[in-house]
């Protein structure tokens, strides 16, 4: 199904916040907003929840902790039990001191390195793709408001730009999607 | 968020725009590189390559080309090794601690620290492994399985966590450094007009698009690794300090050493942030966010952890005769006394008496001072470590095995071919790297831009209330 896509410019974040506050306490739907910075405030506005990669990033993080923890007892308690000075390592907790470096480093960089790739593969962003904003400027200083008609099926074309124009944008631009 | 007190100095100089944050930061990417930049590239690439030829010379021979013997079993690869790992503190330290605590002046040097950083971890990985021998064996410091039986590495060694903790520490200061530039090449790849820079900023952009949500989760993604990062800069140099500290040589069997290897680390990267941002600033315009004021931020710190370093060697020296041990009395006699005694004293004045003169505003605020003192302080802090090492194991048990150090040319040539290596690889950052995070400075522009800081509101809409809702990071 053809849908229509309007793309309204602003030239600042502030006004492009508070046009978006202006349209969704009337009703219209913000599918998303293209900025060159983080627009502080603007994700409750426009109806974005917050990421959950904090949670995941945690998740990692244990999960290093238990890898870790996992292989060094093979290591150094089952495999290979070392006897250093008449002092050897009968059971991990009598060692333990000396594996929390590891231990540490470890969780530390399962939960960097997951929390990264959990990052571009939800952005889709990686290496090859092709960037979707609409307009170049938007890497720059435009910020772009993208409303959707079939999100918006109370609104006709007209009304949109109506409502648009007292937002004070500085370029519109419609066009047909697939 | 837009609101900053009207008597801080504003961050940055100028009235600026949007458009010309983005314009002043990629100007010297597009413009032509200047006769300079190719000079200093030749000079750096000659030494990096000397270097090069040394190392390939010392794992062809074997490190009997050093000027180590059987005394001095350690002297300028380790020396070095933790010279650039503490060099390599600064980065992660302004691009995580100070984001941790909302500093916003460390947006003007955080993409270039980091990357020094990255830099400079990378020289110093190369002494451990050339210091090996056996370069090709290296991957041994991995727990593989193997056919020698069930041999594994040794985790209560902290040389192993040494390899650990570098290893984590380059790989997250990586992905953490170039999460920032996604954005930043994004706005290359819209800008550049020729097709093969264009490719490239393409590919190295991911295809980022900026949209909201994609921002709210960069926000947050660059505070957990800040967070994550944080402590991983502490237990970096806290490791480092382990290789010493828990053997049983007097002059290194110290508890002092963890927090004082992490002070001196922070001390020493943030002299070299100094003289690169110093230099940079001028010749790639920067001016107006790289000012006085972020220097003399810079400058606060090397004198608070100048002062730690201090108070640690004074500690340790106290300690020394306190603890009624004899063995390390002597070695702290022998180290200021000594045959090494200039060492000592070099290290003393470069690192006590250079940082406190920060203490004078006009001192701290002079660009010449800070330049010398910033070369100065890495002068010291290089003889420190060489002095915790070489003068704690040249004087053995056996009166019969006391030694002198004498380095060779080898040595030299490679620890001087890492700093040429290490200038190569950031002059060709600075050249095709954004040197500045844009999209980062973007959002302090309002709330501490000269333009907007100190005129009166003219935007005429009122976005003090939507600041509740701000609930990440900025």
């Amino acid at each position: 199904m053809a849908d229509k896509v309007i793309y309204a410019m602003y030239d600042d974040d502030d006004v492009l916040k508070d046009g978006a506050k202006k349209l969704v306490a009337k009703g219209v739907k913000v599918s998303e907003v293209f900025s060159p910075f983080p627009i502080h405030g603007i994700d409750p506005i426009i109806g974005i929840k917050n990421t959950r990669l904090g949670i995941m990033a945690f998740l990692y993080a244990i999960t290093g902790t238990m890898l870790a923890t996992i292989a060094m007892r093979y290591f150094m308690i089952e495999d290979w039990p070392m006897n250093v000075g008449g002092k050897p390592n009968n059971t991990y907790l009598q060692n333990m001191l000396a594996f929390i470096p590891v231990t540490f480093e470890f969780t530390v960089m399962c939960a960097a390195h997951g929390m990264a790739l959990t990052y571009f593969l939800k952005n889709k962003t990686l290496p090859g793709l092709p960037a979707q904003n609409p307009d170049p400027r938007t890497t720059d200083d435009r910020f772009v408001m993208e409303l959707r008609l079939s999100e918006n099926s109370n609104f006709t074309a007209e009304e949109l730009h109506e409502l648009l124009k007292t937002t004070g944008y500085v370029e519109l631009d419609q066009k047909e999607v697939k | 968020m837009h609101k900053e007190s009207a008597i801080r100095e504003p961050l940055i100089l100028g009235h600026k725009t949007y458009t010309d944050i983005t314009a002043d930061v990629c100007k010297p990417i597009e413009d032509k590189a200047p006769k300079a930049w190719y000079v200093l590239f030749s000079i750096a690439l000659v030494i990096g390559l000397y270097g090069v030829g040394c190392i390939f010379y010392l794992i062809g021979t074997g490190i009997g080309v050093w000027g180590l013997n059987k005394t001095i079993g350690w002297a300028w690869d380790i020396t070095n090794f933790v010279w650039w790992v503490g060099i390599g503190h600064a980065g992660t330290l302004i691009s995580a601690v100070l984001l941790l605590f909302r500093q916003k002046w460390r947006m003007a040097i955080n993409r270039s620290a980091e990357a020094m950083t990255i830099f400079a971890v990378f020289m110093a990985g190369i002494f451990p492994m050339i210091h090996m021998g056996r370069i090709w064996v290296a991957y041994w410091t991995m727990p593989i399985p193997n056919q020698f039986g069930s041999l594994w590495v040794n985790f209560n060694s902290p040389l192993l966590w040494d390899v650990f903790a570098i290893s984590t520490y380059l790989s997250v200061s990586v992905v953490f450094w170039y999460i920032g530039l996604i954005p930043d090449f994004a706005t290359l790849r819209d800008r550049v007009k020729r097709p093969i820079p264009k490719k490239m900023y393409s590919i190295l952009s991911f295809g980022w698009s900026g949209r909201a949500k994609n921002w709210n989760r960069f926000e947050l993604v660059s505070l957990v690794l800040a967070g994550l990062a944080t402590p991983l800069v502490f237990s970096v140099h806290s490791i480092v300090s382990f290789d010493f500290a828990t053997s049983v040589i007097p002059g290194w069997h110290t508890t002092i050493f963890p927090p004082y290897f992490v002070a001196g680390a922070v001390f020493s990267g943030f002299a070299m942030v100094q003289t690169l941002m110093l230099i940079m600033r001028k010749a790639m315009r920067l001016e107006a966010y790289i000012h006085t004021r972020h220097v003399e931020y810079m400058n606060i710190v090397i004198m608070v952890t100048g002062s730690i370093v201090g108070t640690a060697y004074i500690t340790e020296l106290f300690i020394s005769w306190y603890s009624g041990v004899e063995y390390e009395a002597y070695a702290f006699i022998n180290r200021f006394s000594g045959p090494y005694w200039w060492a000592y004293w070099s290290m003393m004045t470069c690192n006590v008496i250079s940082p406190q003169l920060m203490w004078f505003k006009k001192l701290r605020r002079s660009l010449l001072f800070t330049f010398i003192i910033s070369i100065v302080v890495n002068i010291g802090m290089w003889f420190e470590r060489y002095v915790i090492i070489v003068s704690s194991i040249h004087r053995d048990y056996l009166p019969s095995s006391w030694s002198m150090h004498y380095p060779s040319h080898i040595d030299l040539g490679v620890y001087v071919g890492t700093i040429g290596l290490f200038f190569v690889f950031f002059l060709l950052f600075a050249r095709f790297f954004p040197v500045l995070p844009i999209a980062e400075l973007k959002t302090i522009l309002k709330s501490s831009g000269e333009s907007y800081k100190n005129a009166p509101d003219t935007h005429g809409h009122d976005h003090a209330h939507d600041d509740n809702h701000n609930t990440n990071n900025h």
